[in-house]
């Protein structure tokens, strides 16, 4: 079996940072594996290490986010590949729809069983290429799942709902399965495998090696704004040491009542 | 323009978010003197046509099949519904369900998609504001095409009340079978022995208590409040603390009298989930969003005020 799983460098802004226009600048953004993203990289391993199967990371960006893809070999992919060119970084907003295109047109040369992706990333939080590149594909889905049992035809998933409910539901295959925290415990890579991974080779692919269109990309939606937003907080923000703070906070929940 | 709205439901009743998505949609129509349509698929569309009725809807299309979600069947009803409504602007809540169909339908129409939208202006053009960075940062997108998907938020539209004076029409969508590759088996409730949403007091504990053994010390605060213990999103994907634990969008809505935040960032999906009283927060993260809904917070390091806080409370 082969799976192909979608990796997204997630970036996060420390504690104190400025906005320069339409951007942070790097040195205060930090950036990993998106978290989402290891959990169905974790759950693709561990569905192929069985029976000789393979896992391919697949990503969209530029040669910085190497760090990142080689993350996901070190934590058991077996081969990664990088999409990028002139085209899409001239993109000013890379979207869903876009994304979809993209990664639709490495499964087409991939041809996996199914693709695993997280259910969002953690920094821009769309949550809508999952199902929006199985819809290009013309493939089934299942999101938010949180349990996956397979069988040959299909994939038996429970799907997160709001309020501790789950749906189960039988998705037939091929399938787009996104994802979500919690379903496994993603493993450490060894010092060994980092190794191993930093070594590697990783498959550099732009749009044209993947037949796909590049004037098609263009997006209808642009950046405007970045800002930080108004704190409409009107806590009561106690300093002082800990002690000090801790008595404050004592005193409140004393008038609250709810100590016995 | 016309705004059409799609409206969800689950084991036989409309969900709030449907109403919020409501209001979100006249606030916009308004903006150009337009109707406002919604389409609800599945389970007894009459009764919730009767329901979506609300002041400043102008049509509810009904779409009887199925009883339950199905993203399959919706994705394709509704892509037909928008064929048929022609609307400017295709609205659904930004839930489970609502990103499960709406991000299909946008890309078999072409249409540009933003999704969990906290804000949505029209003058001149459309645009929209979402938050980045687990909310640390806001961002305007200005979507210039014909048409647009987006999904809105819960929690950031009131919901629509009133009466209104809508057409009901029953909608006669082509469901393709061969098209419809997943079927919905069933429901399952997360149970365990407690129940966060019956507690008066809920100390929660979130990312910040870094592992499994710092437990202890909000455990100790817990005890001496009397407290339930509960959990943000990270700390139950970690296995520290059952699932019946989880606050948030995912886990339980709770109202308890007093609701003290330890370490716990609040993002959206946690603080949607929390309706207290008194809301107490500790992070050291001055910027982290859980200050925006705390009554009354500290900005230091959890592991120096908790156990100073339970301290001062033993000697109450």
């Amino acid at each position: 079996m082969k799976i192909l799983v979608t990796i997204t460098e997630a970036r996060s802004v420390d504690t104190i940072f400025e906005i320069d226009g339409l951007e942070i600048d790097d040195r205060y953004l930090s950036s990993d594996l998106n978290e989402w993203d290891a959990y169905a990289l974790e759950e693709a391993v561990q569905r192929t290490e069985d029976e000789d199967g393979e896992v391919v990371a697949v990503t969209i960006g530029p040669e910085e986010v190497e760090g990142t893809i080689r993350q996901a070999l070190a934590k058991g992919a077996d081969r990664a590949i990088r999409v990028w060119d002139e085209q899409l970084a001239a993109l000013d907003l890379l979207d869903p729809l876009t994304k979809a295109a993209v990664l639709g047109s490495v499964v087409d040369a991939e041809q996996p069983d199914l693709v695993f992706t997280g259910v969002q990333s953690g920094d821009d939080a769309f949550g809508a290429t999952p199902i929006a590149l199985a819809s290009t594909l013309g493939w089934a889905w299942g999101t938010v799942v949180n349990d996956l049992r397979l069988e040959a035809s299909v994939a038996h998933v429970h799907r997160e709902l709001e309020g501790n409910l789950e749906e189960l539901t039988d998705v037939e295959r091929p399938a787009v399965l996104s994802i979500q925290t919690g379903i496994n415990e993603p493993r450490h890579a060894s010092l060994r495998d980092i190794t191993e991974a930093q070594q590697a080779d990783i498959a550099v692919r732009d749009l044209a090696d993947l037949s796909l269109d590049g004037g098609a990309l263009t997006s209808s939606i642009d950046q405007i704004t970045l800002y930080e937003p108004e704190r409409e907080s009107e806590a009561t923000i106690y300093e002082g040491s800990p002690e000090e703070t801790a008595a404050e906070l004592a005193t409140v929940i004393e008038e609250t009542g709810v100590l016995q | 323009m016309t705004v059409l709205v799609v409206a969800e439901h689950r084991r036989g009743e409309l969900r709030d978010p449907s109403f919020e998505a409501l209001t979100a949609g006249r606030e916009l129509a308004d903006a150009t003197d337009g109707e406002l349509h919604v389409g609800v698929v599945g389970g007894d569309v009459e009764r919730y046509a009767e329901r979506l009725n609300r002041e400043g809807v102008d049509a509810v299309h009904t779409v009887a099949r199925g009883e339950e979600f199905n993203h399959d069947v919706t994705t394709q009803a509704i892509t037909q519904l928008v064929e048929a409504v022609e609307p400017t602007v295709l609205l659904a809540p930004d839930t489970v369900n609502g990103l499960d169909f709406l991000p299909a339908v946008a890309e078999r129409l072409d249409l540009p998609l933003v999704t969990d939208v906290i804000d949505i202006e029209y003058d001149e053009g459309l645009t929209v504001t979402r938050e980045l960075y687990e909310g640390k940062v806001e961002t305007t997108l200005s979507i210039d095409a014909p048409r647009a998907a987006i999904t809105v938020r819960p929690g950031s539209w009131p919901q629509a009340a009133g009466t209104g004076d809508a057409e009901i029409k029953a909608f006669d969508a082509t469901v393709d079978e061969s098209a419809v590759r997943s079927t919905v088996t069933g429901f399952q409730e997360i149970g365990g022995e407690v129940d966060v949403a019956e507690a008066d007091v809920l100390v929660a504990v979130g990312r910040g208590i870094e592992s499994e053994d710092n437990l202890d010390i909000v455990r100790e605060l817990a005890d001496v409040l009397g407290a339930t213990l509960a959990a943000s999103r990270p700390v139950i994907d970690n296995g520290w603390l059952p699932a019946d634990r989880q606050v948030g969008q995912s886990g339980k809505t709770v109202s308890p009298e007093l609701y003290i935040a330890v370490g716990i960032s609040g993002t959206a999906q946690h603080v949607s989930g929390v309706r207290a009283e008194t809301f107490v927060a500790i992070n050291d993260d001055p910027n982290a969003p859980i200050f925006d809904v705390a009554d009354y917070g500290v900005v230091d390091d959890l592991f120096e005020v908790v156990p100073a806080l339970t301290e001062r409370l033993k000697r109450s």
